[in-house]
């Protein structure tokens, strides 16, 4: 919200200055975000004036020449080009010699050989308006010759503060004046607000059929309005500092005395409605036409304003254009009430209207302001564009108005909650400065809000306005206090550091992406699974959830390959989701993914650059698994996975149970993806290495050892793994080390056979091994082999 | 060296003149002649035993004793000097086979983690060390515990702060980790002392904003928990965090529907020490968190007794303190995940 200091000076003095007002503001919850001139430093040179005369440019049909007298009998000739220009106007005057605020500096010219000295200034060429139409139109008898800074005060400083959802009720000058008082004790002058009296008869029906939604409706007629009547200088000036367009005299004043009081209004041309004013929920599907030319159609949640069966308003969002004034105007209804933000809430949001109305309505405006407003309304009114008002018509319902609870505050609660004591005295000076009505108890007190403050509702928001009184940093800082004692520190549960590290010590560089993902990309990555979307995507390529993690790492692959980078080694951790079966939401599982082209090690001097294959990233993988301390668990399945090359991947299973994949990117999809070389990547379940084995001792042998190579011919699609497990298990105890040392098809081996060459490794526990025990071992093995797989020695 | 007199100047310049010319000889060869020619069979010490015959007979013992120490002296010099000659000689052969230190190694070189995970562990440690358990809690939830639990009603003003994705009716992206308090406690009896990290999302990108970006939510929930407790958690952990230990923190009232009273935190620029820079908007402060004591409708949504307990709560942006501790100026570049701003955060 903009303050204009001069204002809220009127209002309550503090006598500090703009910066030392804003830090208490801040200090008590009204954040300043920035302090602004009123206006720029004018040339002393721009006077008030006053045109004598206006006659026609003998050489120019747009021009005219205007005699403007400026005071100590000076009479300046000056050629204007606006069209408002008219004898008795009271206007701006830029002397000879003036420089502007937009640079222009002001000489005595020939216009089409009229001799101007001088210039008649709009807002905009004073720096106050960003465009202006016409020239700026002084109030009638502003006194000539006069500094136009003066006149306008704009010496003034702007604080522009940010209001939190809360306070309302420091929407308004009256409600900044409030807090001021309260932290300087400086009493506050209010404008008054005392009864006009009626001049007419005429008044408004008034029917309330909405509950609390609306309990009270003040209405008055206001006859003989003078439609042309301008909005006096002073008030457009606060009107612009406070962001506020002028529209028309009579809407200036409904804002002025919003901005100024809270509460907002609205003017009806009384001429245009006919009996009651009816204030109702809307009926389904009912249509207005609103105030800005728009259509709305109504739910039936929506609170309006009727009349002759009819919406004319939504009521304190934005008005009909029915039975909205104009120039034609001679007569308007002025209406101020109390609408319940629970009612207005949202529904300017729903229908896109939000209004400096709604805005305040739906963070609660004081229930007890409507007379109050329209008083100062009527006066304004009246003041400036004359004519006769009726009878103040006020339709309430008390029972419905809204309740403000009366609530206790405990010295002992107040001293637990901010950790410190504050003397009692203190605490009911405090709440009383706010405008609360307290009353002591023997443990604290009791107190009652006013009609503007809906934010004060329980024990806590006491504690808080005392403590923003008391100033927080005045609150001690404790030493940090913690939980004391870790619980559940269990070497069982791998330290989730342990795998990032891991992974950066074996090349990969971390990355995090948005969890959103392009949909096509996501189904071509994933295609079995369904994808939880988005109702509200931000962009079209990121529409769903990922279900896995490849998408986003294949995308930042993409963009690191097109900024040239051409080794890439990247990781990511992160929930994947996926449509509910296990939950009520969503069925998340934190995922460990990796992705990797180009070469194994950067290029080296003195080493040929391997590129990267199947086995790279495989060990990547074991190395992750030996973690857990339990690598036996997990086994490399080859199974297919539309996201990979259908003869290079493999599921990985824990205890049977898949826990993810790993593979080289399909070759479709790499060319898809517009990359040239191969990818390897995998994804796994973070929860499945998250485990890790407390060692358990057991006694080694110190025997020697004694190793046996094999080379044994199978068929070849056999695979190494089923060979190497039947040599372990027939191998027996002795067994101790099992290695696999070659794989080779080609040359002195048949075709549809290959040689698998693999080390035993035998030790006793107790003894050195004869060299009858090894061979035992050796035949047994060959044996088992030959028997299940038809293996021959090579 | 040998400085050894002899009582005998004979012999004295003999062993002289010997081990001076054992010094200066450059490889074994000369030695071998040098050993030759003192020590061999008709060396220069042979002839000075045969001196001996000459001498009176109570002179005999002692000169005889001056000369086999003068041997013993020879060679010494000569087996030192072949010592130092040998191992010279390899030093030769091995300086042949020097490789250019200079040249790199070959390594994997080891990657880095991102900037946020990093700042996001150095906030777990902090917090683990003053006893702070890390909980987490799922990222796509129901409008229960991302608004209601937390005091934020349907129509609350404060709900159009949060831009939310949809997935489904009432159910959303958290648009804050403060769920997780929610959450916790339902599950977990006081004394509470929690930090929950995580992703967070809002329907919402600019230069200064992105749809996903990370918080750190803190919940602290035990008996006489007060906003000095609260004070005195986020100042050491500010000066903790960016390692000034005279860091300049600043409460001032706030507001959020989940704690009352409320609190925004700023801090003195950690730039320009409170003097005034870009960064800081020529304030000197920095906004960096909000903060507050529970409030009692979300103590009773997550049936707390809040006549029994006390407690404070804690949010802040996990990117924002990534840039102000690495001195990054676009938060975009986080999600770009460009190797050459990645890789600087070694």
């Amino acid at each position: 919200m903009l303050i204009s200091k001069v204002w809220l000076n009127e209002w309550v003095n503090s006598h500090l200055d703009a910066e030392r007002l804003g830090e208490r503001l801040t200090s008590v919850g009204l954040e300043l975000a920035a302090i602004e001139a009123a206006g720029p430093v004018l040339s002393k040179k721009i006077i008030t004036g006053r045109i004598e005369r206006v006659e026609p440019h003998p050489r120019a049909d747009r021009l005219q020449v205007c005699r403007v007298y400026v005071g100590r009998k000076r009479l300046l000739q000056i050629v204007c080009g606006a069209r408002n220009v008219a004898p008795g106007l009271a206007v701006v005057v830029a002397l000879i010699g003036t420089k502007l605020p937009g640079g222009l500096l002001i000489n005595k010219t020939r216009i089409r050989e009229v001799v101007s000295s001088g210039m008649l200034c709009s807002a905009a060429e004073l720096g106050l308006e960003d465009k202006s139409s016409g020239i700026m139109v002084l109030d009638l008898g502003t006194p000539v010759g006069q500094y136009i800074g003066d006149v306008l005060r704009l010496d003034d400083q702007i604080l522009d503060v940010e209001l939190t959802p809360n306070r309302g009720d420091c929407l308004s000058m009256a409600g900044v004046a409030r807090e001021v008082s309260a932290f300087s004790g400086v009493k506050m002058i209010a404008p008054t607000t005392a009864p006009v009296p009626a001049k007419v008869q005429d008044k408004p029906g008034i029917l309330l059929q909405a509950g609390s939604s609306c309990p009270r409706y003040v209405g008055r007629i206001i006859k003989g309005i003078d439609m042309a009547a301008r909005t006096p200088v002073w008030m457009l000036e606060r009107l612009r500092r406070s962001g506020v367009r002028p529209v028309s005299a009579i809407v200036d004043v409904t804002n002025y005395v919003m901005l100024e009081l809270g509460q907002p209004m609205h003017a009806f041309d009384s001429n245009l409605l006919s009996g009651d004013i009816v204030v109702r929920l809307a009926e389904q599907d009912e249509v207005l036409e609103l105030l800005n030319g728009s259509q709305v159609v109504l739910d039936r949640d929506v609170l309006v304003i009727a009349n002759n069966n009819h919406a004319v308003a939504m009521a304190g969002i934005m008005g009909g254009q029915s039975t909205a004034i104009s120039d034609a105007t001679s007569n308007i209804m002025l209406e101020a009430a109390f609408f319940a933000p629970e009612v207005i809430a949202g529904k300017a949001r729903r229908y896109g209207l939000q209004t400096d109305s709604s805005f305040r309505f739906e963070r609660g405006v004081d229930f007890e302001l409507p007379v109050k407003a329209m008083q100062r309304a009527t006066r304004l009114i009246m003041e400036i564009t004359g004519g006769q008002p009726g009878p103040l018509v006020e339709a309430v319902n008390r029972n419905e108005l809204p309740v403000r609870p009366t609530v206790s505050l405990r010295r002992r609660k107040l001293q637990r909650v901010l950790g410190c004591e504050l003397p009692d005295d203190q605490v009911h000076r405090y709440l009383q400065r706010l405008g609360l009505r307290v009353r002591k108890t023997p443990s604290g007190w009791r107190v009652i809000a006013p009609s503007c403050r809906f934010d004060i509702t329980c024990e806590e928001d006491l504690i808080e306005e005392v403590a923003r009184s008391y100033g927080y940093e005045r609150i001690a800082v404790n030493p940090p206090k913690g939980g004391g004692y870790p619980k559940n520190i269990s070497e069982t549960v791998q330290y989730p550091g342990r795998i990032y590290d891991l992974m950066m010590d074996l090349g990969f560089q971390e990355v995090i992406t948005y969890s959103f993902v392009d949909a096509e990309m996501q189904h071509r990555l994933d295609p079995e699974q369904a994808a939880i979307e988005l109702a509200n995507p931000i962009a079209a390529n990121m529409r769903v959830m990922r279900t896995n993690l490849w998408p986003g790492l294949l995308s930042t692959m993409l963009n690191n390959l097109n900024r040239q980078h051409t080794r890439i080694r990247l990781f990511e951790t992160g929930r994947c989701f996926r449509p509910p079966q296990h939950s009520a939401l969503a069925d998340e599982s934190v995922r460990l993914a990796a992705v990797a082209c180009g070469t194994l090690l950067p290029k080296h001097w003195n080493q040929e650059a391997q590129p990267l294959d199947f086995f790279d990233i495989k060990g990547n993988v074991e190395s992750l698994l030996a973690l857990t301390g339990n690598s036996e668990l997990f086994e490399f399945v080859a199974v297919r996975h539309a996201a990979l090359h259908p003869g290079r991947s493999a599921q990985i299973r824990c205890s049977g149970q898949s826990v993810g994949y790993l593979g080289q990117l399909h070759p479709v999809l790499q060319q898809w993806l517009d990359i040239s070389e191969p990818v390897y990547l995998f994804e796994l379940d973070m929860v499945s290495i998250t485990t890790a084995t407390v060692p358990v001792y057991q006694s080694f042998s110190r025997f020697p050892e004694t190793r046996r190579d094999l080379a044994i011919v199978v068929s070849a699609d056999v695979l190494a793994s089923r060979v190497l497990n039947i040599a372990r298990a027939s191998a027996g105890p002795l067994l101790k080390k099992l290695e696999l040392f070659d794989d080779y098809r080609g040359k002195n081996i048949p075709k549809n056979k290959k040689s698998l060459a693999f080390g035993l490794t035998l030790q006793h526990s107790s003894r050195t091994l004869t060299d009858a025990e090894v061979e035992d071992v050796v035949q047994s093995v060959m044996t088992a082999l030959g028997q299940q797989l038809g293996a021959v020695l090579r | 060296m040998t400085s050894e007199q002899f009582t005998d100047s004979t012999v004295t310049a003999m062993v002289e003149a010997a081990i001076a010319a054992v010094k200066a000889s450059a490889d074994t060869t000369v030695l071998e002649r040098l050993r030759v020619q003192y020590l061999g069979k008709n060396g220069l010490v042979t002839a000075q035993l045969k001196r001996i015959g000459q001498l009176p007979g109570a002179e005999r013992r002692a000169f005889g004793q001056v000369v086999n120490r003068a041997k013993e002296v020879i060679q010494a010099g000569i087996e030192r000097r072949l010592e130092w000659l040998t191992a010279q000689q390899l030093d030769q052969q091995l300086l042949e086979d020097s490789v250019d230190i200079s040249l790199p190694g070959r390594t994997m070189p080891p990657g880095t983690l991102h900037p946020i995970t990093r700042t996001l562990r150095r906030i777990e440690t902090i917090f683990s060390r003053l006893g702070f358990q890390v909980a987490d809690g799922p990222e796509i939830e129901d409008e229960y515990h991302n608004f209601e639990a937390l005091n934020i009603p349907r129509h609350h003003p404060a709900r159009a702060m949060h831009d939310t994705f949809y997935v489904a009716k009432n159910v959303l992206l958290r648009t804050h980790t403060s769920p997780v308090q929610i959450r916790y406690m339902h599950s977990h009896e006081p004394p509470l002392y929690i930090i929950a990290p995580g992703k967070v999302y809002r329907c919402d990108s600019d230069v200064t904003h992105t749809p996903m970006f990370h918080q750190i939510e803190g919940l602290v929930v035990d008996r006489d928990i007060s906003f000095a407790d609260l004070k005195g958690v986020l100042v050491y952990f500010l000066r903790e965090f960016f390692e000034q230990n005279d860091l300049k923190v600043k409460f001032r009232p706030s507001y959020f529907p989940f704690t009352e009273p409320s609190a925004e935190v700023d801090m003195g620029c950690v730039f320009c020490y409170g003097e005034g820079c870009r960064v800081c908007g020529h304030t000197g402060w920095i906004e960096i968190l909000g903060c507050g004591m529970v409030h009692p409708e979300v103590f009773r949504h997550a049936h707390v007794d809040h006549g029994k307990y006390t407690g404070y709560a804690f949010g802040m942006g996990v990117e924002r303190l990534t840039m102000l501790r690495y001195g990054v100026g676009d938060l975009r570049l986080f999600f770009e995940n460009d190797l050459d701003f990645l890789s600087q955060f070694k």
